[in-house]
């Protein structure tokens, strides 16, 4: 399913391409200093590591071994490639024998002359490191079901290194089931991106919650980071909206919207059902939740009769008004790391919604946004970068679309990452900060798509209905 | 009769004849005349009386709101008496100084209320119309309109510009026109429905509903409607009236849609 919902290794290969280039037009107008801190956010100033990942042998002769082999291959495999700190070696440039443990790789490579003239033989391993694989890094392993269990051992070998070749070396056990062989393998891509990405953990098992109209109403979905196991989440039958998943992953905070009107509501991940929060006065729209361990609440409500930003405890206790101005004042969003600093949607300067930053207590307003109609927010997590939808030249019959910008929050310098391709809204940042997940109708209806936070590798997630408001998860 | 002249009153709204024009002109005095008659809702307070004697003259003043009622429909009187030690209203009898009370007249009465006292007898009147539904000689209709048919035959909802909640002038007279069609209503209690075009943000857009709303709900507000009758909500962009992409259409969608509560 998951490999459906992706392009294919060539698709891909067209695609980034023609992405390179365009954000080579669109850096050459914002600047190069810009280009190389936006880049930042992706590698951290690093060059990509090649790496190749060799398909993994079977361990048992069990049947299941295959069909979990093969899951377990194209989810590691697609794992390290969406991670944006690789070049991923295409599998077709990767040596034909495979290997499955260490001593695979160690071994004299009797296929090959002795060229060194030398005592040492040459070695396996060395077919990973010359052209055309030209591997720095690389993965390798067996699996194997046995007795309804299956054992996973995964190896990362630094290719170059010939003393001491070994990175990483991790066993798995788990139930022989294809959502293991899934989890398994997003274990140990994050074990890999951890060792090799600066010490940021992997994203391979967060989550997206996100809304959906498949079931005939919009609901609350939720689905892994790369689109696969897309399940409902609500079941109410109204209208669901702004789903926001708390930074403990244990609630998701939404709207419903009704004949009875627009409040907030709170589903419970733990206990898998709707739980109580207080009804707090007039509309309640646009939740946001602070970071941990206050996982504080910001939200919009109608209770002096225009929307205003409130605060209150995870609870919905020791509400907090922090906004007024006439007009709409929505889309708050806690800064992340310091949850010191809200950012919100405000129609107050121009009378168009554009991007502001204040305290959480009100004070300290800054416009971010110079013009145009500039929507939902979402920081980075490490609080230095907001990614937001803008259209910059905004009014009737002005053309132009909503496309996807990160703007540095200290110097309001910005970089445009989606361009001529439908309307595009609602981004989340992934809790790596690598990659950002937002709505787009390219396709004709709007669905979810996923793309690194420099703007390549722009992929679709959900194929299935109207598609809306993703919410990545916080770990 | 009392009911044509009111449909037509809304019809002129929207196009102004000449005779049309002199006809809102006399409607507007005949208004003006109700308003003159019921504006004695609030006296102001009386002086201090000065000491001497002769007792000071009683005053009385009575009103009925709504001044105009359908068939079946209750009205409320109110009145205020100085200086009276005997105060009755013909047809209800002895009653407080100052007090309201409901009544559910089934013709055009009028109310006459009597304040007696040491200073002498004072008299006030207050009319109370019962619209009757006109007979249709062509087909057998139904003896009243059912409150939604009333409603929906004489509320009007506002339009907003692009991305905007200001009230423009020709919808502020649109709501007035509503709140004084509400005021007749007393007992009605309305939802206003914010609404926004395709083309906004989702998010963004519930809240600029929600403030579409609000800005008619002050509209009537100050119009003189009971802002406790008066609920708002947003629908942002979720339930369009007009799904194509087109101005026409999204004219249609920006909206502030008044719906009678049940």
């Amino acid at each position: 399913m998951a490999s459906e919902q992706r392009l294919s290794p060539s698709e891909m290969k067209i695609l980034r391409l023609f992405l390179s280039v365009a954000l080579l037009f669109g850096t050459s107008l914002i600047g190069l200093g810009q280009a190389d801190q936006i880049t930042g956010t992706v590698n951290r100033g690093k060059q990509r590591v090649r790496i190749a990942a060799a398909d993994f042998k079977p361990a048992t002769a069990d049947p299941n071994t295959a069909v979990l082999l093969t899951t377990f291959n194209q989810v590691l495999y697609s794992d390290l490639q969406n991670a944006g700190i690789f070049d991923v070696v295409s599998k077709s440039f990767n040596p034909l024998q495979t290997p499955g443990t260490p001593d695979d790789l160690t071994a004299c490579d009797t296929s090959t002359p002795n060229t060194t003239g030398s005592g040492s033989c040459p070695k396996k391993i060395d077919a990973w490191a010359n052209p055309p694989t030209t591997a720095e890094m690389m993965a390798f392993g067996n699996l194997g079901v046995s007795g309804g269990q299956v054992t996973v051992n995964g190896w990362l070998f630094d290719v170059k290194n010939n003393i001491a070749p070994q990175v990483l070396g991790k066993q798995y056990r788990e139930q022989a089931t294809q959502d293991n062989a899934r989890l398994i393998a997003h274990e140990f891509a994050d074990e890999i991106i951890f060792r090799l990405g600066g010490g940021i953990p992997g994203i391979a098992e967060s989550k997206i919650v996100f809304i959906s109209t498949r079931s005939g109403n919009k609901e609350v979905w939720m689905m892994d980071y790369d689109g696969y196991g897309q399940h409902q989440i609500t079941h109410l039958g109204q209208i669901a909206l702004s789903p926001r998943i708390s930074p403990d992953s244990s609630r998701i905070a939404f709207v419903e919207l009704s004949s009875k009107g627009v409040s907030l509501r709170m589903y419970s991940l733990l206990l898998n059902r709707m739980i109580t929060f207080p009804h707090v006065g007039g509309l309640g729209m646009s939740p946001a939740w602070g970071p941990l361990p206050d996982m504080k609440l910001a939200f919009t409500s109608t209770r002096s009769g225009d929307p205003e930003i409130y605060t209150s405890s995870q609870d919905g206790a020791g509400l907090k008004r922090v906004t007024d101005s006439k007009g709409p004042d929505v889309s708050p969003v806690w800064n992340p790391k310091t949850g010191a600093e809200i950012a919100f949607v405000s129609s107050r300067a121009t009378n168009l919604a554009q991007i502001f930053t204040m305290a959480p207590d009100g004070t300290n307003v800054q416009r971010l946004t110079d013009g145009g109609y500039a929507v939902s927010p979402s920081w980075s997590p490490d609080g230095q970068w907001l990614t937001f939808a803008w259209q910059r030249s905004y009014g009737p019959g002005i053309p132009g679309n909503r496309d996807i910008y990160v703007m540095n929050v200290a110097n309001k310098t910005y970089s445009q990452l989606t361009a001529n391709a439908g309307t595009n809204d609602v981004p989340s940042w992934s809790p790596d900060g690598r990659h950002i997940v937002f709505q787009s109708d390219r396709s004709g209806t709007t669905e979810i798509w996923t793309m690194l936070a420099d703007g390549t590798q722009q992929h679709q997630l959900s194929q299935t209905g109207q598609n809306s408001q993703p919410n990545w998860s916080w770990k | 009769m009392q009911k044509n002249n009111e449909l037509m009153q809304q019809g002129r709204l929207h196009s102004f004849g000449a005779s049309q024009l002199r006809g809102f002109a006399a409607s507007f005095l005949a208004l003006l005349l109700l308003f003159a008659i019921a504006g004695c809702h609030h006296p102001k307070p009386a002086p201090p009386p000065p000491p001497p004697p002769p007792p000071p003259a009683p005053t009385a003043s009575i009103s009925a709101n709504p001044a105009t009622v359908n068939a079946g429909q209750p009205t409320t009187l109110t009145w205020q008496t100085d200086n009276a030690t005997d105060v009755s209203i013909d047809g209800i009898g002895a009653v407080n100084a100052n007090g309201s009370q409901s009544v559910t007249p089934t013709d055009s009465t009028t109310y006459h209320l009597t304040a007696k006292g040491p200073g002498g007898t004072q008299e006030a009147t207050t009319r109370v119309t019962v619209n009757r539904p006109a007979p249709k000689v062509e087909e057998p209709a139904p003896p009243s309109m059912t409150d939604q048919q009333l409603f929906d035959q004489n509320i009007k909802d506002a339009f907003f510009d692009y991305d905007s909640y200001s009230v423009r002038p020709q919808d502020a007279s649109v709501l007035q026109a509503d709140a004084q069609f509400l005021n007749q209503h007393p007992n009605w209690k309305i939802m206003v429905e914010g609404h926004c075009d395709e083309r906004g943000s989702t998010e963004y857009n519930m809240a600029l509903g929600a403030s579409r709303a609000d800005s008619a709900k002050q509209a009537l507000v100050s119009a003189g409607v009971d802002a406790s009758r008066i609920n708002t909500t947003s629908f942002g962009k979720e339930k369009p009236f007009c799904t194509e992409s087109n101005e026409q259409c999204w004219q249609q969608n920006r909206r502030a849609h008044l719906v009678l509560a049940q």
